[in-house]
């Protein structure tokens, strides 16, 4: 039991329709906790969740502030259907800081039971400011209206032990470990700007801690600069009306259709429920879409051994508790138990592994050529205990593979560790260093925007060369998808305003498989609806996945199935029945647009967010190299002759390279202009007056950013 | 010749909806088809012939990730 601190009490606000109408502020230098009113301006135009987060974080910080500034915070909110318990994927919680790896605002959104907890122990949001001068963790216990700040040195590290630990410190006994849930980092964010937060759901019938992650951008890097190893809220009593709805029968209702269709029909769709979302993997491989070496090529033959048959069939347990929040249907939080540890601190240890998803099966096996399901595992499992955000660091190991596979970088330079395409040992000693904090493994976890810097000065690599492969945009590692025949979603990724993650927008099939965007004009519409349609997700506290990896039978029969109109009208039946007013799917749009325009606004005021930031390297638009160029020959000699009426039987292999690499870049710069237009901006990608004023959002602090910029 | 999602593509005597999913390697389960805009349920894909011509559709419909 560590020292406490600071103890402080309140009366936990009784929540109305969606809402509690507080927030929580705690500040880590001085140890002041205050209690801050949600405004009906902030209801009105920020919504909930990640709306309310960049809101505060705006007023917390200035131009100048860094990642490890004390004034930078973390914020997190759940948003007003956060934690009812009728429909699925209603437990999502958002958080918002300055990034380490972009210098401009994060979002990512975490499961997990943290959020709902919160918002039930009477906290719309969260706000955590200021630093530490030692290792705290914060309590808060919802049901007697009391915070804890506790020291917090003793505890173990890592997530699993960490988690383990604290669950059982704060549950007064076994069935009390439910209602306890708590965030924290590992060792790895502590060495890296990659670090992550897991947020903890406890599983009953495993009798383990299992974790969801907020994981993009280093909020886990953030986490530790501020000293804070832990954050643990308990709450008893969780029941579907503690949202206090307007319309509980619609929710009810509602609920229940979607139940039935996920009951019906998911196992004739994509089976999430039996392998969740590493169901893709051999679909991108088939479609040429899966990240491979470095995202050189779509896909490999070896992609067979790291299916989804195979991890159901081998590895993953069936049939038990897999929804993140309660209520989730869609239950797609798979795991592997009793898995046998075979290399670092926790060797000959058997745990349960949270996964693997989509990303990770992507990411630490096809984009490191790594296709053994047993060492993705292991991979997977250190990612998450030390708290490294997989995304990042499976895109950064890929891109140093292919510097060392292209002469950029020696065996030596990196400190001996033999880090070529297909070595799992090495990844997993790379993880071990950023864990340690020692070799390589500190300079991997700086994410690839530093090391194309680091690789350049030291180490006399070509800088050129290093752009084009390198695939960070604005300092964000890419998602793993790869993305080169999709004009629409080089966009979507290298547009998105926190970097290059998928959650604004998935064309791909759209665009590149379907052929239903083929003008700059559709591109555009579909890049203007689909993220501001996905940022009320994390508006209001849903997971994505329920909206389209199931659809109902006559989706069809409707002239958008892409949009799948029965799900958003779901949305906005459920967004009514909890808060009381009457919203339509426009205005759903409208609140969404809201908080994007504010948040690219933010990146402004950051000094990121223009053009120049949009940019893509050329690896996510066309074939850098000859290999890349040979392994679709076909296509990009029949794209000469089309596009560019050019022989390709006059051409050499560079020639035919250039000319491509010409009209890619050309189209990619039409297509800037065409979504800078239909979303309202500036040619140089700054919102309007104009278009803020249409939505509601021409507020004094907004203008006086972009003035200087029209 | 037919178009299949507005691209041509070679046409051969005897193909059905299901044959022409598997020449295009179109592997992924959760689409809908089209022929000359009519709506093929899967249960008939084994069975609808494709004409010399046709215009068919295979709207994959995965918009997530
Ligand atoms: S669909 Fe999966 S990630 Fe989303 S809430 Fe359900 S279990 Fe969690």
């Amino acid at each position: 039991m560590g020292t406490i601190i600071k103890d402080y009490s309140y009366t936990p606000a009784k929540i109305k329709h969606g809402y509690s109408g507080k927030s929580l502020y705690i500040n880590l230098s001085d140890l002041r906790i205050e209690q801050k009113e949600i405004t009906e301006f902030m209801k009105e135009k920020f919504t909930g969740g990640k709306g309310f987060d960049l809101w505060y974080l705006w007023h917390a910080v200035t131009p100048e502030t860094r990642w490890d500034s004390p004034e930078n915070e973390i914020v997190m909110s759940v948003g007003p259907l956060g934690g009812i318990t009728q429909y699925a994927g209603t437990g999502k919680t958002l958080l918002c800081s300055i990034s380490p790896l972009t210098d401009i605002p994060i979002d990512s959104n975490v499961g997990g039971y943290f959020g709902p907890l919160l918002k039930f122990s009477g906290w719309d949001a969260f706000e955590l400011q200021g630093k530490s001068d030692r290792e705290i963790l914060i309590f808060i216990d919802g049901n007697n209206g009391r915070i804890q700040i506790e020291e917090a040195g003793e505890y173990p590290e890592d997530s699993h032990l960490l988690a383990e630990a604290l669950t059982k410190k704060f549950a007064e006994d076994e069935d009390d470990m439910v209602n306890v849930s708590v965030v924290c980092s590992g060792s790895g964010a502590k060495h890296s700007y990659m670090g992550m937060l897991n947020f903890s759901f406890y599983d009953p019938r495993r009798k383990v801690c299992r974790f969801k992650q907020a994981a993009r951008g280093g909020l886990g890097t953030i986490m530790h600069d501020k000293k804070v190893k832990a954050l643990v809220v308990k709450y008893r009593g969780v029941k579907p009306n503690l949202n206090d709805p307007a319309d509980i029968a619609t929710i009810n209702k509602v609920g229940v259709k979607y139940h039935k269709e996920m009951h019906d029909l998911d196992q004739k769709q994509n089976k999430m429920r039996q392998i969740g979302t590493a169901n893709t993997v051999m679909i991108m491989s088939q479609y040429d879409l899966l990240p491979t070496r470095n995202f050189q090529t779509g896909g490999d033959p070896e992609t067979v051994k790291i299916s989804p048959q195979v991890f159901i069939n081998e590895w993953l347990t069936q049939g038990l508790h897999d929804g993140c929040w309660y209520g989730c249907t869609m239950a797609c939080a798979k795991c592997a138990d009793h898995f046998l540890i075979t290399t670092g601190p926790y060797a000959g240890q058997r745990v349960t592994v949270d996964g693997p998803e989509y990303e990770c099966a992507a990411g630490l096996g096809a984009n490191l050529g790594v296709f053994d399901p047993q060492a993705i595992l292991e991979e997977n499992f250190y990612c998450d205990t030390y708290g490294i955000d997989l995304i990042s660091f499976a895109t950064c190991t890929a891109f140093i593979m292919e510097c060392h596979q292209r002469g950029q970088i020696t065996k030596e330079q990196m400190g001996g560790l033999d880090l070529r395409f297909g070595n799992s040992h090495a990844v997993l000693e790379l993880l071990h260093q950023m864990s340690r904090g020692e070799g390589f493994g500190r300079i991997a976890g700086l994410g690839v925007r530093n090391l194309k810097r680091v690789f350049v000065e030291k180490f006399g690599a070509d800088p050129k060369l290093l752009q084009d492969i390198g695939m960070e945009v604005k300092g964000l590692e890419y998602a793993e998808y790869a993305h080169k025949e999709s004009l629409a979603q080089q966009g979507g990724f290298a547009m998105a305003t926190k970097g290059p993650q998928h959650d604004e927008a998935w064309l791909i099939f759209m665009d590149m498989v379907n052929k239903q965007i083929p003008t700059f004009e559709d591109k555009a519409n579909a890049l203007y609806y689909f993220p501001m349609f996905r940022t009320w997700f994390g508006l209001v506290g849903l997971c994505k996945l329920p909206w389209n990896d199931i659809v109902p039978t006559d989706n069809h029969k409707t002239d958008s199935p892409a949009k799948v109109p029965e799900h958003v009208q779901n949305y906005v039946d459920l967004f009514n029945a909890v808060t009381g007013k009457n919203i339509d799917k426009e205005e759903l749009i409208v609140q969404s647009e809201r908080v994007y325009q504010f948040q690219r606004v933010f990146s402004v005021r950051m000094g990121k967010g223009e053009r120049k930031d949009d940019y893509a390297p050329y690896r996510s638009m066309g074939p850098v190299t000859r290999e890349e160029y040979l392994s679709r020959q076909e296509l990009y000699d029949k794209q000469l002759r089309e596009f560019q009426k050019l022989d390709p039987e006059t051409m050499d292999l560079d020639e035919k390279i250039a000319a491509t690499r010409r009209y890619r870049e050309d189209q990619y710069e039409q297509l800037l202009d065409a979504v800078y237009r239909r979303r309202g901006w500036t040619e140089n990608g700054i919102p309007t007056p104009e278009r803020l004023k249409a939505i509601g959002m021409d507020l004094p602090e907004l203008l006086e950013v972009i003035e200087p910029k029209l | 010749m037919i178009k299949v999602n507005t691209e041509d593509y070679p046409w051969h005597a005897g193909m059905t909806v299901r044959a022409l999913l598997d020449e295009k390697l179109f592997t992924f389960r959760h689409i809908i088809v089209r022929v000359n805009g009519e709506f093929v349920p899967e249960e008939d894909y084994v069975s609808t012939m494709i004409q010399d011509g046709d215009d068919v559709m295979v709207l994959h419909l995965m918009a997530g990730g």
